[in-house]
């Protein structure tokens, strides 16, 4: 009961998290957006400490659900664990194997020392939540867009406007690399032994471990029914039972009561604990792994190279266009909400969840070591338009703070800035007013370039120019744009 | 009587450019009669006649050219095995030899059409026929040489070679009717004089015709007016005989002629007072009297239930006596049975439908269109924009009603969706308006001289609204 109870919780859960990097069109984060703000790691980093005392406090009572169920990372690992499971002669894979304190508390001390020191990459590296994020926005997410575009190419042909039709690409490869790499590691560990990521390098899991050392309700031996078959430890994805000294390892248990649905002699039970030691008695067999409501995640790793692709597709009547490249920006650009380059910084998870919500292909993954993975942005597909707030309503750590159209209207990311010899004014002798027709507030005047021609350039008015991107984007010189924006390091109010 | 299954063919064409549901296509299924006599494999071959045709003759040669001219501007494109677009030819052929066979005997063609291929193409499925079966028509589109700073000397070199190229490429050894291309564009006189009068392509012309090469020789005209009317003094002068020209004749130009096209009433007249004779191009105004609106053809319905839009406005463009032939680029089989129908034989327009005409014209000229017909002069945009794909889209949301006046319109909702999806699905995002630059450059190579940077500018404006969702 107990453990049908944790499945239909946590497959809900599960799906409603993917769902959220999944959505391109803003909608889901409405219903759904709080999943995302209840993972402990982002509640941390806002300093959210309603959420922070009732993810104790739950831990204190009842253990590791939160691993169990609302780590989307952790439920991912049961699913592939679930899959492994049901191999031939694997289903009862486990057993137990003593914990590996030093390597989990020195995680743990990482991890509190990057969070401490602000050294981002080592928290977003740590991060569960951060780390599936990066599974579903890199694998997931295209995956999801290519069957949308499937279903948009068949109503384009039915002439339906059901469907549109998204762009899919690769954000960073950096951040995909990392990305793969990760699932790669979790996959094997969780086919082979369950939840060992859990319990050897996740800090979340090892900070809450700690916690229900002392949780009131626990998984307890009841020694008198205790035949000792071993079927709870062979059950025990997280190798914490250990049936012949009748001990649990309560830091690594993540509650999932597969070990009371198995044993037959109702030799388990989940209740009130009074920190007594359990004794052994004998052994005998069972078999069956439960059945579990996974989903499927098999074929999500022959993906890589098939992404890039469908972009211009120019045809004899047009002219090719080139490519735009990324500017060099000393600064980068981080979205409206954000503050500044500091404040994003340090709150921010590098879970994707803005850079899959950006209808307009502006944010994308950092390169830069030390925001490795956060978001910042860049204006080659498109620009920061002016109706749209999406990231700022995602984002679970306020990294990025809810912003209103309004408020977005009035903040000045970055300042633009002309580079002379790329404008097609010099290069093409044309007269070019494509800045200062796209400028949304007018910052862009164009003015007489010399005496003897008649030719204008333009001239930005650093004290209107929000840093859209607008002018960017729609510069015609490729594949460098003349104009393009300098990030604020904070952002000023217009 | 007009065949239904006919009808349905044009449907399924008009549904194909419109989209679904617009109003012109629902009146359209109207005509969709129970007395259909539809032939096996949805055609209706057998019934289009292929001895009724009217012909005009030539008062010059002598010739007898039928009223149906066709226009080889756009031929139907396929992709071939390297993966790049081609002519069809195999379509190609067998619209020619059906054209051929129901009496159609004029070919327009230019050495710039189809990106340069349509002289080839035509000379390929031509060639397949007696040389005294057809006629030939083909231009010296010189237009752009000045511009690209070639010298006098240059521009003939360069012109004369073109000429040598269309007997070459259309496999003929003389050309029935020869056209200076685009006479008025540009900037009109001046760049008239450079083309034909100071390289000396005109005298070389001449000369061509003496010898029998060029058997009528005259122009095709777009724009200033003032370029029109100084080559005709030139022809009353006695300095240059016109046998033909070309004009744009349709039933909305006659009068109310938009941008800087001319009233072909005037056109027409001027021509008419020299007894030189008249060839028809954009007859439907790049298609846009084949989507006149619901309102416009519940008129024309009043009087001819089951006649298109389309057959109005050839029945228009045939009318006038001093018409030789009228042009139509036909890519489809549907389209040249129905305009082969219309035509075998015309019927001229009356005094009561001349009358329902000038109401649908006031109709048409209140619309917003952007007057576009989709020749592709102005491509390749530099900078990328796929300009008549960005008009393209932008008119079929006008004829199908859905240009939204408000942001309150009842179907805004729907209205702002299809329009944004449909515009990402018909134009690339990189070659959408909001890039164009404002260069101009595409400005004077427009014959219908659309200021293109301007109306780009007001079609993005509207997309942003949407955008937006800003009220308006």
């Amino acid at each position: 009961m107990l453990r049908k109870i944790r499945i239909i919780s946590a497959s809900l859960f599960f799906l409603f998290i993917t769902l959220l990097f999944l959505d391109f069109t803003g909608t889901i984060h409405q219903w759904l957006g709080w999943v995302a703000k209840i993972q402990l790691v982002p509640a941390i980093l806002v300093v959210n400490t309603i959420v922070i005392v009732a993810l104790v406090l739950l831990t204190l009572l009842f253990g590791r659900v939160y691993c169990s169920v609302i780590c989307p990372l952790g439920i991912f690992q049961d699913a592939i664990s679930n899959i492994s499971g049901r191999r031939k002669g694997k289903k009862n894979r486990f057993s137990y194997s003593p914990a590996i304190s030093w390597l989990r508390y020195s995680f743990l001390g990482l991890f509190v020392i990057g969070l401490v020191a602000g050294i981002s990459i080592i928290v977003s590296l740590l991060d569960p939540y951060a780390t599936y994020g990066r599974i579903a926005a890199n694998f997931f997410a295209p995956l999801y867009r290519l069957g949308n575009n499937l279903l948009a190419f068949f109503a384009e042909k039915a002439d339906s406007y059901a469907f549109y039709t998204t762009d899919v690409w690769i954000k960073s490869w950096i951040t995909f690399g990392v990305a793969a790499l990760t699932l790669v590691i979790v996959f094997i560990l969780a086919w082979q032994n369950g939840r060992t990521y859990c319990n050897t390098i996740c800090p979340v899991g090892t900070a809450l471990g700690f916690l229900s050392k002392f949780s009131l309700f626990r998984i307890q031996f009841k020694v008198d029914k205790c035949t000792n078959c071993k079927a709870c430890e062979r059950a025990c994805k997280a190798s914490c039972i250990d049936t012949k000294t009748k001990h649990i390892d309560h830091s690594r248990c993540v509650t999932c009561f597969n070990c009371i649905e198995k044993c037959k002699f109702d030799g388990l039970n989940y209740s009130v604990s009074f920190h007594s030691k359990t004794k052994n008695e004998t052994e005998q067999n069972s078999d069956n792994i439960s059945r579990r409501n996974a989903l499927s995640i098999l074929g999500l790793l022959a993906l890589g190279s098939t992404l890039k692709a469908q972009q211009l597709h120019v045809d004899g009547g047009l002219a090719a266009i080139e490519d735009k490249k990324i500017p060099n920006r000393n600064t980068p650009v981080v979205p409206q909400g954000a503050l500044g380059t500091k404040n994003i910084k340090q709150h921010c998870t590098a879970c994707q969840l803005c850079i899959s919500a950006c209808p307009n292909n502006v944010l994308r993954p950092s390169n830069k070591l030390s925001t490795l993975m956060q978001p910042e942005m860049s204006f080659e597909r498109g620009y920061c338009r002016p109706e749209c707030v999406e990231c700022s309503h995602v984002c679970p750590t306020s990294a990025i703070r809810e912003i209103t159209t309004a408020e977005k209207s009035a903040t000045a990311i970055g300042t633009a800035v002309w580079i002379q010899d790329n404008c097609v004014v010099n290069t093409d002798k044309i007269q070019c007013k494509k800045c200062s027709q796209a400028c949304p507030t007018g910052a862009i005047t164009l003015i007489e370039n010399e005496p003897d021609s008649d030719l204008k350039i333009p001239v930005i008015d650093k004290s209107l120019c929000i840093g859209c991107g607008a002018c960017e984007y729609l510069c015609p010189a490729r594949p460098f744009s003349a104009i393009y924006v300098e990030g604020n390091v904070r952002h000023h109010t217009v | 009587m007009e065949n239904s299954n006919k009808k349905n063919s044009s449907r399924r064409e008009f549904l194909k450019t419109l989209g679904v549901g617009t109003i012109a296509t629902a009146a359209l299924m109207q005509g969709c009669k129970p007395n259909n006599t539809v032939v096996a494999e949805g055609g209706v071959i057998g019934e289009v006649p292929k001895d009724k045709m009217t012909y005009r003759i030539n008062r010059n040669t002598g010739d007898k050219v039928s009223l149906l001219g066709y226009g080889c501007m756009r031929w139907p494109l396929r992709i071939n095995s390297q993966n790049e677009e081609e002519i069809d030819q195999d379509a190609v052929n067998e619209l020619v030899d059906y054209a051929i066979e129901h009496g159609v005997n004029y070919f327009d063609t230019a050495p710039v059409y189809v990106r340069g291929w349509s002289e080839t193409a035509t000379g390929i499925a031509l060639k397949r026929h007696p040389r005294d079966k057809f006629f030939i028509a083909t231009k010296m589109s010189n237009q752009r040489f000045p511009n690209q700073g070639m010298s006098n000397r240059e521009v003939y070199n360069a012109s004369v070679e073109m000429y040598h190229n269309s007997l070459k490429n259309l496999q003929v050894d003389y050309i029935d009717y020869y056209l200076l291309h685009s006479v008025g564009g540009g900037d009109g006189r001046s760049l008239y004089e450079s083309r034909f009068i100071h390289s000396g392509v005109l005298d070389f012309l001449i000369k061509e015709r003496e010898a029998g090469r060029i058997r009528n020789l005259g122009w095709s005209f777009h724009g200033d007016v003032k370029v029109f009317d100084h080559l005709l003094s030139e022809h009353d002068k006695g300095n240059v005989h016109w046998d033909f020209v070309m004009i744009q004749l349709n039933y909305v130009d006659w009068k109310h002629a938009t941008g800087f096209n001319i009233n072909a009433e005037y056109l027409l007249g001027e021509l008419e007072k020299r007894n030189i004779q008249a060839t028809v191009m954009e007859p439907l105004l790049g298609g846009r009297l084949s989507r006149i609106g619901a309102q416009a053809l519940k008129i024309l319905r009043k009087l001819k239930l089951h006649d298109s839009a389309a057959k109005w406005a050839f029945r228009y463009a045939g009318t006038p006596q001093n018409v030789l032939t009228v042009l139509s680029g036909m890519i489809y089989l549907e389209h040249l049975q129905e305009n082969i129908r219309t035509y075998s034989p015309l019927e001229p327009i009356s005094e009561a439908e001349n009358t329902a005409l000038e109401e649908v014209t006031e109709i048409m000229l209140n619309a917003d269109y952007i007057q576009c017909t989709e020749c592709q002069y102005c491509m390749p945009c530099p900078y990328g924009l796929d300009i008549p794909a960005i008009f393209g889209h932008y008119n079929r949301t006008i004829s199908a009603g859905e240009r939204l006046k408000s942001s309150n319109d009842e179907n805004y909702k729907q209205a702002r969706h299809t329009f944004l999806i449909g515009y990402d699905r018909s134009v690339p995002k990189l070659r959408q308006a909001d890039h164009c630059i404002g260069c101009n450059i595409c400005k004077p190579f427009c014959p219908q001289r659309i200021d293109i940077p301007h109306e780009m500018q007001r079609i993005n404006v509207y997309v942003e609204q949407l955008k937006q969702k800003s009220e308006f």
